[in-house]
């Protein structure tokens, strides 16, 4: 006789009515207004929208990665001064929330109307030389660098980077120094030792939090309203949703398009973790088993 | 003064660990084609004077020199200047190290590991370096091994493959620092008979070692450290039969 789980049942049960009753509640409440939230679901400006969010997802975790490495690294220089410098950015970037921070960028534009590259303090030392004078290469309008699409970007890519270095540093400390030392006996020189022997081992560590980073960076950039980036997908169906006075089906579509955009990246992130877990275990590989299924045909 | 026929000279070498002094004054010279072997008991400095050779650790005082140059400095009027990083890798690379827990690349195969810095460092063209790692593998008995990963070879043919990863390199001198010691006992045999192969080839070898039979056959030194000092240096059979210290005969007399 098979056990019995009366208890089971009895959950199982309880749970599909629930889910029956939220299903006609769905359907039968006028105000989800399914075929109005369709129709304007893909609208233009929506689908534009999208794209805008997947693109600044990607940008910013592109740079916020790339400067994340830089201060990880920073952070494991045995100069006091680098790896302090590093430290103080984590602690600064980490403690502020991003809706903040993307506010505060977006008004640097009222800070200075222009933003000029060139040598520091250059007016102070050409006055000390009895000149008056300066050097300066580029004169960028404080108005135009801290709007819209950019703002966001650059708001974005500095607190990503602040995660995204503790996760990366994390990643290097789990490596083996076993790893390091023999790849230094090999006569490796540090870059190399970093870029060939450690990071691509410190990746099994590493891309598990990064794809949980990408999918939290995707759902952040509707914080973007802050700056704001009009493009941007949620700044488009809440316009709408206001603009028509349908404000929940537009909130649902939100839902919708947030759901399946995070389902496509979760997605991604599973093949990347198996790509990566490569010499993990004694799991034969793709072209392991093709080699080994060749020399079968082979011989038989 | 350093003697040009020497492939390694310690005169004098001194290492601490923040105050513990580990190395106390290690006087050592290996000639090319010898195999000098280490023995002693656990902390005594066996693998700190190995990782000096190497410049992994860096020495306090003394002098060490690899065939004729001194390792981690040059020097110039009487004075000693570091070498650069980029440098002191320059100096590794002629010189072969064998780790006890085996250290290879989990992430590449068998003949990636092998070929990883003659590529990268000796910018040797990948076919010729392949070709050379497929027959290093063959050398150390894994040519049917090239393409698997470390994870999924025995301990032995893991050592034997850190082993053909160094020769890569085509060192002047090897070192090995307990080779055997995290295997199997049933493994232990096949990585000694690739050792003994080497020395019989004439390459120059370090190896800190608790195998008693390998350093009587195929020692041509064997020397005893404890507590940071060399006790006692001679002919293996000499030292192992008939050792001249005290100390020398307690230990042996708990190893043997
Ligand atoms: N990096 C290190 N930092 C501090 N102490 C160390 C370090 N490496 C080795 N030691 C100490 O130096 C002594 C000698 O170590 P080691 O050379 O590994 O001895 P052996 O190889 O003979 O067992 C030990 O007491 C060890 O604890
Ligand atoms: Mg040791």
């Amino acid at each position: 006789m098979p056990v019995r789980h009366p208890g089971r049942w009895v959950g199982a049960a309880v749970i599909a009515v629930l889910v029956a009753m939220f299903v006609h509640m769905l359907v039968t409440n006028p105000v989800f207004q399914w075929q109005f939230m369709v129709d304007n679901m893909f609208s233009d400006p929506v689908l534009t929208g999208a794209r805008t969010t997947v693109i600044m997802t990607i940008l910013a975790m592109v740079l916020g990665v790339l400067l994340g490495v830089v201060i990880a690294v920073l952070r494991l220089s045995p100069n006091p001064v680098l790896s302090g410098v590093s430290w103080a950015y984590v602690w600064f970037f980490r403690a502020i929330p991003r809706l903040v921070l993307l506010f505060f960028v977006a008004s640097l534009g009222a800070l200075y109307a222009t933003y000029d590259i060139g040598f520091p303090f250059d007016t102070q030392l050409m006055d000390l030389f009895g000149f008056s004078a300066d050097l300066r290469f580029l004169s960028l309008d404080g108005n135009q660098i801290f709007k819209g699409f950019l703002a966001g970007l650059i708001g974005l890519t500095l607190s990503e980077a602040a995660y995204m270095a503790e996760i990366v540093r994390a990643g290097i400390q789990s490596v083996d120094p076993g790893q390091t030392e023999a790849a230094a006996a090999l006569g490796m020189g540090r870059g190399q030792i970093m870029r060939r022997i450690v990071l691509p081992q410190a990746m099994r560590v590493i891309i598990p939090p990064t794809g949980n980073e990408t999918i939290a960076m995707l759902k952040d950039t509707s914080l973007l309203i802050a700056v704001p980036v009009t493009s941007e997908l949620n700044f488009q169906l809440r316009a709408i949703g206001s603009r028509t006075f349908q404000v929940i089906p537009l909130a649902v579509a939100s839902i919708l398009w947030y759901v399946a955009l995070s389902s496509v990246l979760m997605a991604g992130q599973y093949f990347l973790e198996r790509r990566f877990s490569r010499g993990v275990g004694n799991r034969e590989t793709r072209a392991q088993r093709a080699a080994r299924r060749a020399d079968q045909v082979g011989t038989a | 003064m350093s003697d040009d026929r020497l492939m390694v000279q310690a005169e004098q070498v001194r290492k601490s660990f923040g105050r513990t002094e580990v190395l106390k004054g290690i006087d050592l010279a290996v000639r090319p084609g010898e195999v000098m072997c280490v023995i002693g008991p656990s902390g005594s400095g066996k693998s700190t004077f190995l990782r000096c050779i190497n410049h992994l650790e860096k020495i306090d005082s003394g002098r060490l020199s690899v065939d004729g140059h001194l390792v981690g400095y040059r020097e110039k009027g009487g004075v000693l200047h570091e070498l650069r990083d980029r440098e002191v890798a320059a100096q590794r690379r002629d010189i072969g190290m064998v780790f006890q827990r085996f250290n290879l690349f989990p992430h590449m195969t068998a003949l990636e590991n092998v070929v990883e810095a003659p590529m990268r460092v000796r910018r040797t063209a990948k076919a010729a370096a392949r070709q050379r790692g497929v027959e290093l593998l063959e050398r150390v008995g894994l040519g049917d091994r090239a393409h698997n990963y470390p994870a999924q070879l025995s301990g032995g043919q893991q050592q034997r493959v850190a082993i053909a990863r160094a020769l890569a390199m085509e060192p002047r001198l090897m070192l090995f620092d307990e080779p055997t010691s995290a295997l199997d006992p049933e493994l232990v045999g096949e990585v000694l008979d690739v050792m003994r192969g080497l020395a019989t080839d004439g390459m120059t070898m370090v190896v800190v070692t608790h195998e008693m039979g390998f350093a009587r056959e195929v020692g041509d030194t064997l020397v005893f450290m404890d507590d940071g000092v060399v006790v006692e240096a001679g002919d293996p059979k000499q030292v192992l039969t008939d050792p001249q210290h005290e100390r020398t005969r307690a230990f042996l007399s708990k190893v043997l």
